[in-house]
C-alpha cells in the first residue's frame, strides 16, 4: 500500500482489490444469507457452485467439499435456503461471493430434505423393491445384534428375549449408532458379520433419538451395505413413529428393538405351537385309527359269533335251491314225458302192429285152415291107417298064431327060425305063442 | 441346512398327521407313519431347543483378531 503526502491516493487494482477484500471479508465474516438456489452445479471436485438470488438481486455462492460432505441434502434449483459464511473476493476476476459453510433448506428441515432426497434416489435403484427382500430363518438360532453394546436397544433387546424364550444365541457386535462415525462402523460390522460369523438373522437396531441422533441409520452407504448382506437384515430403529432409510432398506422393518426381539421369538413360538399341535394330533389321530379298527374288529367278532344261524341259513337256501332245481327237473321231465307220450301216440297210430294185428288174423285164418286141413288129412290118414292095419292084422303072423301057430326066435339074436337046421343042441329059443311066449333049450333038432 | 431340514421334518409331520387323520391307512400303515410322526416330531423338538442360551459382544483384540466375550444384562434379570 503506498501512500503520497500530496493528492489523491492511487491503488492499484490489486491494492484496491486487497482492500475491499480486507474490509469485506473482516466485516462479513460469518453472514446468514436467505435466498433462492439457482445454477447450481457440482463438478469432479466435489465442491458445490451456485448462484442465491431474491428478485431483485444475487450473489454467487461456493461450498468447498469439505463442507459439502456434511450437507444430507444435495441443493437443488429453485430450492429456497438459508446459508450460513463469509463473504469472499475472488481477486482474478474481480467478484465477491459468499463461502459457504452450511445451507440448510427453508420451510422443511435439511434432515427432511435429505432423508427424501435419498429415499427417492434408492427407490429408484430398486433398493427397497419388496421381491428382494429377505424371508427372516424359521429357526434363528444366533443372532447377530450390530448396535451400542452400552445403550437402551440392546438392553431392550434382551429382556425381551430372556422373558419369552431364552435358548437363542446372540453376539452384539458393537458399534456406534450416532456421529460422525456410526455409519462407517455399521456398515463395517455388517459386512463382518456376513463374512465372520455364522448369525442366522442380523439385528440393526438402537433406540430413540432426534432426527439428527438417528441420522446414520439415514445414510446411503448403510442401505447398500444392507442390501449387500445375504443374511437377512431386521433393523429396529428409534421408536415407532422414527422411519429411517435403513428400515427401508432392510429386510424386515421392526418399530422397535423390543419388537425386533418378539418378531424373532415369535417365529420360534409359532414354530413350538405348530409342533405341539401336529404332535397332539398325530396322537389324537393314532387313537383313533386304533379306535376304528377295534371298532371294525368288534363288528366282525359279532358277526362271526353265530355260525350256527348261517348254518341254518345255508341249509335254508340249499333246500330251496334244491326244490327249485327239483321243480325244475320236474317240469322238464313232464315236458319231456308229455312229448314222448304224444311222440308214442304218434307213433302208435302209425305203428305197423295194426297191420301185423291184421296179419297176425289172416294168418291165424291160415294156420286154422291149415289146421283143419292137417286134421282132416290125419283123419284121413287115421282111418286109412286104420282100415290098412286090419288088412295088416289080417295078414300078420301073430294072426296066425292065434290061430295056433308059433314062432321060434334063435336066441339070442331073435333070428326066427324057418328051420331045424338053423339051431343046435343046446340052444336057446324063444317060442312066440297066440298068448304069451316060451323060452326053450333045444333038445334035439330034426332036419 | 439345520432349519431347512426343519422345516422339511416339519412338513412331513403334517403331511402323516394328514394321512392318519384321514383314516385311509392300514392299521400296518397307520402304526409305521405314527412312529415315524413321533420320531419327526422328537426331532423338531431338539431342534428348537438345540440352540444355546447365550449372550456374547464381539471383542475386536489389538491384534485384529476377533473373540467372543459374555454379556451381561443389567438391571434386572
Amino acid at each position: 500500500m503506498s501512500e503520497t503526502p500530496n493528492g489523491p491516493r492511487i491503488y492499484t487494482v490489486s491494492q484496491l482489490t486487497e482492500a475491499i477484500q480486507g474490509l469485506l471479508e473482516e466485516r462479513f465474516d460469518f453472514v446468514w444469507v436467505e435466498g433462492e438456489v439457482s445454477n447450481f452445479r457440482s463438478p469432479v471436485s466435489g465442491h458445490y457452485y451456485m448462484v442465491i438470488k431474491d428478485e431483485t438481486a444475487q450473489i454467487r455462492a461456493v461450498m468447498f467439499r469439505l463442507q459439502a460432505r456434511y450437507l444430507r441434502f444435495v441443493p437443488e434449483d429453485g430450492m429456497k435456503v438459508i446459508a450460513q459464511g463469509r463473504v469472499s473476493i475472488y481477486a482474478s476476476r474481480g467478484e465477491y461471493q459468499i463461502v459457504l459453510d452450511y445451507l440448510e433448506p427453508l420451510g422443511v428441515g435439511a434432515l427432511a430434505l435429505a432423508f427424501e432426497q435419498v429415499k427417492q434416489k434408492l427407490a429408484q435403484q430398486g433398493l427397497f423393491d419388496p421381491d428382494i427382500k429377505k424371508p427372516l430363518p424359521y429357526l434363528p438360532k444366533k443372532v447377530a445384534v450390530i448396535t451400542s453394546p452400552t445403550g437402551a436397544a440392546i438392553q431392550d433387546f434382551l429382556k425381551i428375549i430372556q422373558r419369552r424364550f431364552a435358548n437363542i444365541e446372540i453376539l452384539i457386535v458393537p458399534v456406534r449408532v450416532q456421529g460422525d462415525q456410526a455409519c462407517e462402523e455399521m456398515v463395517a460390522a455388517l459386512d463382518l458379520v456376513n463374512r465372520e460369523v455364522n448369525a442366522d438373522v442380523i439385528v440393526l437396531t438402537r433406540g430413540g433419538g432426534s432426527l439428527e441422533d438417528l441420522w446414520a441409520f439415514n445414510q446411503e452407504e448403510l442401505a447398500i451395505a444392507i442390501r449387500r448382506s445375504r443374511i437377512p437384515v431386521v433393523s429396529a430403529v428409534g421408536h415407532e413413529i422414527d422411519l429411517t432409510i435403513s428400515d427401508l432398506a432392510a429386510d424386515v422393518r421392526a418399530p422397535t428393538p423390543s419388537a425386533a426381539a418378539e418378531l424373532l421369538v415369535a417365529e420360534k413360538e409359532t414354530l413350538i405351537n405348530r409342533l405341539e399341535q401336529a404332535r397332539t394330533r398325530l396322537i389324537a389321530g393314532m387313537g383313533l385309527t386304533i379306535r376304528r379298527y377295534a371298532d371294525a374288529l368288534n363288528r366282525l367278532k359279532n358277526r362271526i359269533q353265530d355260525p350256527k344261524k348261517r348254518m341254518v341259513n345255508l341249509w335254508m337256501r340249499l333246500d330251496e335251491i334244491h326244490g327249485r332245481l327239483i321243480r325244475l327237473m320236474d317240469l322238464a321231465i313232464r315236458g319231456k314225458t308229455s312229448r314222448l307220450e304224444s311222440e308214442m301216440r304218434a307213433l302208435r297210430l302209425q305203428s305197423p302192429i295194426n297191420r301185423i294185428r291184421s296179419r297176425e288174423q289172416q294168418l291165424g285164418f291160415q294156420v286154422e285152415r291149415l289146421l283143419r286141413a292137417m286134421q282132416r288129412q290125419l283123419r284121413e290118414a287115421a282111418m286109412k291107417r286104420s282100415l290098412m292095419e286090419k288088412r295088416m292084422t289080417d295078414l300078420s303072423p301073430l294072426s296066425v298064431l292065434k290061430r295056433g301057430y308059433s314062432i321060434t326066435l334063435k336066441l339070442p339074436e331073435r333070428r326066427l327060425l324057418k328051420a331045424a337046421s338053423g339051431v343046435e343042441t343046446g340052444d336057446h329059443v324063444q317060442v312066440l305063442l297066440g298068448e304069451g311066449e316060451l323060452e326053450c333049450r333045444v333038445e334035439t333038432a330034426k332036419a | 441346512m439345520a432349519e431347512k431340514k426343519f422345516e422339511e421334518a416339519m412338513q412331513r409331520l403334517e403331511e402323516i398327521v394328514q394321512g392318519l387323520e384321514g383314516g385311509d391307512l392300514s392299521l400296518g400303515d397307520s402304526l409305521k407313519a405314527f412312529e415315524e410322526g413321533m420320531a419327526l416330531s422328537k426331532f423338531c423338538s431338539m431342534e428348537l431347543e438345540a440352540a444355546e442360551k447365550k449372550v456374547t459382544l464381539l471383542v475386536k483384540e489389538s491384534g485384529g483378531k476377533l473373540s467372543e466375550t459374555p454379556f451381561e444384562l443389567n438391571g434386572e434379570a
